[in-house]
């Protein structure tokens, strides 16, 4: 894989709100990869949790958007309360899932078409996550 | 006088009872000829064991000791010192070493272990019997220092032992003091202005009295040792005369040699004769760098300039010599990057600078008035490449070492970048971030999220030239994808090289080299700032890369290793020295050719070999070389030796 670096991904729109939204600065991460070495969830994941971090550093939005570790990610923040720079990485993870979204104006879930038996067994928090994570 | 001796065999704990059967060595001893005393005990350096030696020197009146323990080099001065104290010579104690050379070796064999032991102290016995009473030489000390090298390492050594009272001399080669750091714009971290920083050093230093500066000087030769080091300096005087230029400039117009200035790494020209480089703007003075007149290198008769000065300013006068004698020097001449153009896969091209030259472009008296601009035309670089270990860690092609100041001057450099082109990038390629002094990872960690400084784990494979731009391929080991950059400016963190000239300084000052060319210290840990020669210290960055912190504390410690040595009255040196029975010398010179230390010479006129005890180690290495054995050691003449031999051998049958 080959990536072009300048100004323009570096410094651009990607990396900006990334930022804005997750309130995170992403070069505060030095790459140590403790994030990464506690995941519960990285079996799952594409790319380990400091990689996508890596890549949102470098403004790689295309290559972010074929990755689904920030889908898999729990938000258990294991990786915030863990990181030795004060990343909350969780955060990052929702900003990515949230400037996919609007970005491609597309939900994964729509919540009119869930089944009104399936919204009363499900508990509320699990609705909630569902509707943050899954759409736009 | 008949020999009494004594002889005290250590148990050493079990290292040499275990092995040898001790009191059967004291046994067999005790009736040997010239012994009226021998002993065992537990451990003979102890207070108890020593006390026991003591008891038997003023009891028996011996007259010599074998002291059968360790080796000479743990114990040897303790019992010289002991015998001392009781009012018996300490060259008449001598060590015969049953543990390194008997006991260890032996173990589980105790009869071989126990003969052989016996063997080593009788031999020694041999050597006491004709042991002479020495006392050690006597060696008068100048205390003068001479400084090699005007950069802040040299300053600062110089300026600690003139405040200690002493004086100092300075020889710089270029025409001004300050050094590599008076090239340099901030430094990291507290980005103090680097010029600021020396040239507060170098009013001190010119101000101190104690102090005397030589620019534009070198050492010319160099003989003597520690305390008596005789100098020869070769001085070039000014052919300018500063006090009748009045810097009209019309000798730099006139002068025809143009040549890259040094001192701006070669960002732009300069004439021979020009503004003194590095000097600040208020007192800038003309100088005329002899190393690249016409009349020097081309030896011609150009008088251009002095036709061209009105004020008659300008002269052509020889080189002065000076000889002076200094009881210590220091070595600080600090160091050079290496060449770009080692580099083959890194373009030779006008917007690939090397680090030096990217610091005269932040610096605000460099060429460009601190102006970061591409040399090609002139434009504000916006993608701006660093590249970090350019030579360093790369032991196949270049220099197995890390140069261990590029990682923070790239992040300052970098950060200086920013702070004058704030819509710029920089892009640092590492392979690690070494920030190990105090404040430097926070320095680092400040300037990436301040400045926005996006770090590249992994070495740069090529920089081609691409148009307007210089592609640069490299890599993020971290993520696994191969880098492309197009940038308009790269530079480059050259490698640390010791200066060039410094091995040929190292020669003649009988130094050693490492493989790099960097001075080599005496001993890593415990000797940093000593040589090998004695009376010959080192600070700064001849020694090994370092910043600007490490080279204070080694001129430091280089400082207060001569206030040391210049607080003792005289010198005292070991009288085991090679001496030679004029009877017999016939002046061949082998001794002399076969000496490490120059300590030997020829005496032309009388055609005999003549020895300089003081510098004498007492090696021997010319006593083996003499071919009528004229040349002895004391204390261990072949009288001695054949004597020890005989002893050694006695078992053996010379027949076939």
């Amino acid at each position: 894989m080959k990536i072009r670096l300048s100004r323009e991904n570096v410094r651009g729109e990607f990396v900006k709100k990334v930022e804005m939204i997750s309130g995170e600065d992403l070069l505060k991460c030095y790459q140590c990869g403790k994030c990464s070495a506690g995941c519960p969830a990285a079996f799952e994941m594409d790319i380990l949790p400091s990689h996508v971090i890596r890549l949102a550093q470098m403004g790689q939005e295309e290559e972010l958007s074929k990755v689904n570790s920030y889908w898999i990610c729990l938000s258990c923040q294991t990786c915030t309360v863990r990181c030795p720079r004060g990343v909350d990485i969780a955060k990052i993870m929702e900003a990515l899932r949230l400037v996919t979204l609007r970005q491609k104006n597309q939900n994964k879930v729509e919540a009119t078409a869930l089944p009104t038996e399936l919204l009363a067994e499900l508990p509320q928090i699990a609705i909630v996550s569902n509707l943050r994570k899954m759409s736009g | 006088m008949k020999p009494r001796i004594g002889v005290f065999v250590c148990h050493c704990g079990l290292n040499i009872a275990a092995t040898v059967e001790v009191s059967e060595v004291v046994k067999a001893i005790k009736d040997y000829p010239g012994v009226v005393h021998a002993q065992d005990y537990i451990y003979m350096c102890s207070d108890p064991g020593q006390e026991l030696v003591r008891k038997a020197i003023r009891e028996k009146n011996l007259t010599g000791l074998v002291m059968s323990n360790c080796s000479p080099s743990l114990h040897e001065r303790t019992f010289r010192n002991l015998a001392a104290s009781e009012g018996l010579n300490p060259y008449l104690v001598e060590v015969a070493n049953i543990r390194e050379y008997c006991s260890w070796p032996h173990q589980g064999d105790k009869e071989t272990a126990t003969k052989k032991a016996l063997t080593i102290i009788k031999a020694t016995i041999e050597r006491v019997k004709r042991n002479q009473a020495l006392v050690p030489l006597i060696v008068p000390l100048q205390k003068r220092v001479l400084v090699l090298g005007g950069g802040v390492a040299g300053m600062q050594t110089a300026l600690d032992i003139a405040e200690g009272g002493y004086p100092v001399t300075i020889l710089e080669k270029e025409a001004y003091l300050g050094g590599r750091v008076r090239q340099l714009d901030r430094t990291f971290i507290s980005l103090e202005s680097a010029p600021d920083l020396v040239n507060e050093m170098i009013d001190r230093t010119l101000k101190q009295p104690n102090i005397e500066v030589l620019t534009t000087a070198q050492i010319e030769n160099l003989s003597g040792y520690v305390g008596n080091f005789e100098v020869r300096i070769r001085q070039q005087i000014p052919w300018v005369d500063p006090d009748k230029c009045n810097g009209c400039e019309a000798c730099i117009t006139a002068c025809p040699a143009e040549v890259p200035s040094a001192f701006d790494r070669g960002l732009v020209t300069r004439k021979a004769i020009d503004w003194t480089p590095g000097e600040r703007s208020g007192d800038k003075s003309i100088f005329l760098d002899h190393q690249v007149c016409r009349r020097v290198t081309h030896q011609e008769n150009c008088t251009a300039c002095q036709e061209a000065c009105k004020e008659g300013a300008i002269a052509y006068p020889e080189d002065r010599f000076i000889e002076q004698t200094y009881g210590a020097i220091v070595v600080a001449t600090g160091h050079d990057l290496y060449r770009k153009s080692a580099l083959t896969e890194y373009a030779e091209d006008p917007d690939v600078l090397d680090a030096l030259q990217f610091e005269r472009m932040l610096a605000e008296d460099g060429p460009t008035g601190g102006k970061v601009m591409r040399p090609s035309d002139g434009k504000v670089p916006k993608e701006v490449v660093f590249v970090q270990c350019a030579g360093s860690r790369d032991p196949d092609k270049h220099f197995p070492y890390c140069s261990k100041v590029c990682c923070m001057y790239t992040c300052k450099e970098a950060r200086r970048y920013k702070e004058k082109v704030p819509d710029g990038q920089a892009y640092l390629f590492y392979i690690d971030i070494r920030s190990t002094g105090k404040g430097y990872e926070e320095f680092v960690k400040e300037s990436v999220e301040k400045e926005r400084l996006l770090y590249l784990k992994g070495k740069v494979s090529k920089i081609a030239r691409q148009g307007d731009k210089l592609l640069v391929l490299g890599g993020d080991t971290i993520t696994g994808v191969q880098v492309e950059i197009e940038a308009d400016l790269v530079v480059l963190a050259m490698a640390t090289v010791p200066n060039p000239g410094a091995k040929e300084l190292a020669r003649l000052l009988n130094i050693n080299t490492d493989p790099y060319g960097f001075i080599q210290e005496a001993h890593p840990k415990l000797a940093p700032v000593e040589t090998l020669t004695a009376g010959i210290y080192l600070a700064g960055t001849s020694q090994a890369p370092k910043d600007i912190p490490h080279t204070i504390y080694q001129a430091g410690g280089a400082a207060s290793k001569i206030l040391s040595l210049f607080s003792r009255k005289e010198l005292v040196h070991e009288p085991l020295v090679a001496r030679v029975d004029t009877e017999i010398c016939a002046g061949c010179g082998y001794c002399r050719d076969n000496c490490a230390f120059q300590a030997v010479d020829v005496d032309p006129i009388r055609k005999k070999a003549v020895v300089n005890e003081a510098l004498c180690e007492g090696c021997g290495a010319c006593a083996t070389a003499c071919p009528s054995g004229a040349i002895q050691v004391k204390n261990l003449d072949s009288k001695q030796v054949f004597d020890m031999i005989s002893i050694v051998t006695q078992d053996y049958s010379l027949q076939p």
